[in-house]
């Protein structure tokens, strides 16, 4: 016990304290600084240690109110959830604001049919986040405050024949979340969902084709904005609303003959 | 099992390598509770255990062993601030350890669970002649609250505090070990765990020594004053003659008029000055009044206040009383103990006129010969800070010989103040700088009602001496640090 550092926290001058899930890089350790440079306690969760590693310290070096600490973990390791969440509450004394960010798109081909992919991207983007969600729904329900917020996409709004598992990991993801949100607005708890476009990231590797491409810095500052004002649900850039809201009318008989 | 890497700067918190299994599991969700300051500024999220026999209340530190959780101790709840709540950690709320253990009723000498209130003790013994040496105001803090605050009452500069009072303890060690405690054995710890914020052990029984009384009421006297020099001046020539001595003060009062406000001063009545005295100690006598003002009924009127609960409505309310005080100046009458004791019982829920944000008090103790300068000054300054008061008590202490002492040969203001979303940190400002007008005039502090104090500013009044045998006296009672609060993690850990 005695060998944690303890956070301290003072009655009238609440410290924010931020929880994310798949800050190793991208869009994650964007937000990491982002929300450090606005002086957040930062708990920052990923598998490869070396790189959180490398991004708490350039966060703890910029001094003021920002800390950040890191927790190795894979996210597909359901079990360790629970206990890993308290913990975490514990040494930030207490948690405001959790976000997550793991997603993984498995490079497919076109008549690549693989169970094992499908899996991982339902595991990672899907059950992990239902995991990480569901404790942060429970500790806020109970606080009576608090915001959660999941990094879906504009995949979740159609099936496509690109990555249909992909599509259908997001979509899931989406719904879950809406949910939590009709749970939880009554108990003051605000659930945020993000829709990004196309980001800058890893993840644009096994894309098949990008339009409106933005870096990850860019849409951490508008996420941020979106967590201060809470919204419901954020398209990022914001003109993939009305994108979406087209794709998501068109009739089956046409959208299957298309290759978007 | 924790290992920490051997970075520079960044420490990971967590080894994957052991994760997940079973040598740290966590507590169970449905002890997970939101638990508030008692002024509701400030909320936190709990495992909350409720034992209500000793085997019980081993267990829970063996469940905060296995699960690597500290325990914070919470009685009652009524510390304004962070000094019963624990933060994503276990609460051990001991309010059904209730039992009265042992009643001499010949000597006035009873022994308690630590759950036991303060209401439940008085009315277990008042109908024997015997009332609580020591309250506070308000019947319902537990004895164990109590005892871990070194609660004072409106006799503090005659009686001192409720551990003046206590005989003996039993404390539970968080290794489960129990020792008896008092001022011939274990005296080191007796003196540090009373007042010692539960930071030291359990009180699974407490021995209090009680006042014998010999009526159900008591003689109150009121007197109106101009400013904060008369009410000194008023404390300091009735104080000799007065069981309980108590000032409202009017902190909207400015120049002249500063600090004005009024007393009330109480004595027993003396043997044989109550024809009765077998009728007015009775249970059902000691009753507080089911309506104000002859027509409100009590449980409502927090929301009548609701809307004085601004500078404006409290000024006027402030003002309304301070008017009625002048025409009732002299007025003599004779109430029951409740009646005088417990005036925060008169309106259930009066914090809820504060609204949702709540309040913060803050109380401060400062010597004889300081208090009228720095008084005035700090309701000068609340002032000129556009946040004054909106309910301020003066009353007259002693020192004592507890470690963690709040006690002075001198005066204490306490003052309450509304919380709004956009005030906080004007008010912590304006706390800091309070803080540095006691700390000069060599005041002091008490943490029951503290959100505000700083490491310096605590190290500045208790010393860094007491600071450390403090921390020394821990080390030795609870060496793995299992019993943690916020207050402590603000205030005292390393």
């Amino acid at each position: 016990m005695s060998n944690t550092p303890k956070t301290a926290h003072r009655p009238l001058e609440p410290s924010r304290r931020a929880l994310i899930v798949g800050a190793s890089s991208g869009l994650g350790a964007a937000l990491a600084r982002q929300l450090a440079r606005e002086g957040y306690l930062l708990a920052l969760l990923a598998r490869r240690e070396a790189r959180l590693a490398d991004i708490c310290d350039q966060i703890n070096q910029l001094g003021g109110d920002a800390q950040a600490r890191y927790y190795p973990h894979n996210v597909t390791s359901f079990d360790e959830v629970p206990a890993l969440f308290q913990r975490i509450a514990a040494d930030l004394s207490g948690i405001d604001l959790v976000i997550y960010v793991a997603g993984t798109q498995a490079a497919m081909s076109e008549h690549e049919y693989d169970f094992e992919k499908d899996a991982a991207m339902v595991r990672v983007n899907t059950l992990g986040a239902m995991a990480w969600l569901g404790q942060a729904a429970l500790y806020f329900e109970r606080a009576q405050a608090g915001q959660i917020v999941a990094i879906s996409s504009i995949a979740a709004d159609r099936g496509r024949r690109a990555n249909p598992a992909y599509n259908a990991s997001k979509a899931a993801l989406s719904t879950y979340v809406e949910g939590l949100r009709n749970r939880l607005s009554r108990y003051g708890v605000t659930v945020t969902t993000i829709k990004p476009g196309f980001m800058d990231t890893r993840l644009l590797e096994n894309a098949q084709r990008t339009m409106w491409v933005i870096s990850a810095e860019k849409a951490a500052e508008q996420i941020y904005t979106a967590i201060r004002r809470k919204k419901q649900t954020v398209f990022v850039p914001g003109r993939w609303r009305l994108v979406s809201l087209i794709i998501r009318h068109i009739p089956s008989v046409i959208f299957r003959r298309l290759s978007i | 099992m924790l290992e920490q890497q051997s970075r520079p700067q960044s420490q990971t918190f967590y080894d994957h390598e052991t994760s997940g299994q079973t040598d740290h599991p966590p507590l169970p969700s449905k002890r997970l509770e939101r638990v508030s300051s008692w002024g509701g500024a400030t909320h936190s999220l709990g495992y909350v255990y409720r034992p209500a026999t000793l085997g019980r209340l081993r267990r829970v530190f063996e469940v905060a062993r296995e699960s690597r959780r500290t325990v914070g101790l919470r009685g009652a709840g009524n510390s304004y601030g962070d000094a019963a709540l624990n933060e994503a950690n276990i609460v051990l709320d001991l309010r059904r350890m209730n039992r009265i253990l042992d009643y001499e009723p010949d000597n006035g000498r009873i022994r308690v669970q630590p759950g036991v209130t303060i209401a439940q003790l008085w009315q277990h013994v008042i109908e024997d002649g015997w009332w609580p040496t020591v309250v506070p105001g308000t019947s319902k803090p537990t004895i164990g609250g109590c005892a871990g605050m070194n609660i004072h009452g409106k006799n503090a500069w005659r009686a001192g505090t409720i551990g003046d009072h206590i005989e003996m303890f039993d404390l539970l060690l968080p290794s489960g070990e129990v020792l008896a405690c008092s001022r011939d054995a274990n005296s080191d710890l007796f003196h540090a765990a009373i007042g010692g914020l539960g930071m030291l052990g359990v009180f699974t029984s407490i021995t209090l020594r009680l006042k014998r009384i010999y009526s159900g009421l008591i003689s109150v006297e009121a007197y109106a004053s101009r400013n904060l020099a008369e009410m000194i001046q008023q404390f300091e020539q009735q104080q000799h003659d007065s069981d309980y001595l108590v000032g409202w003060i009017d902190a909207f009062g400015t120049g002249k008029a500063l600090g004005r406000g009024q007393i009330h001063r109480a004595n027993y009545l003396a043997p044989g000055a109550d024809p009765y005295p077998q009728q007015t100690l009775r249970l059902d006598r000691q009753h507080l009044p089911d309506t104000l003002f002859g027509i409100v009924p009590r449980s409502m009127m927090w929301r009548f206040m609701r809307p004085f609960m601004n500078n404006v409505g409290a000024r006027l309310v402030n003002l309304g009383k301070y008017t009625t005080s002048r025409i009732g100046h002299g007025s003599v009458f004779q109430q029951p103990h409740v009646a005088f004791h417990f005036l925060l019982d008169y309106i259930p829920d009066w914090k809820k006129s504060y609204g949702t944000t709540g309040l913060i008090q803050y109380q401060s103790f400062v010597p004889q010969d300081r208090a009228l300068d720095a008084f005035g000054t700090m309701l000068t300054l609340c002032q000129r800070h556009r946040l004054p008061s909106y309910l301020a008590v003066f009353k007259k202490h002693r020192t004592d010989d507890f470690l963690l002492s709040h006690g002075v040969d001198g005066y204490s203001l306490a003052l309450d103040f509304k919380v709004t979303r956009g005030n906080r940190q004007r008010l912590a400002t304006l706390c800091a700088e309070l803080d540095e007008i006691v700390l000069n005039a060599g005041g002091r502090f008490y943490l029951a009602k503290d959100s505000t104090l700083r490491r310096e500013t605590l190290s500045g009044y208790l010393g860094q001496d007491v600071i450390q045998r403090f921390k020394a006296l821990k080390e030795q009672c609870d060496p793995e640090t299992r019993l943690e609060t916020n207050m402590w993690r603000r205030l005292f850990a390393d």
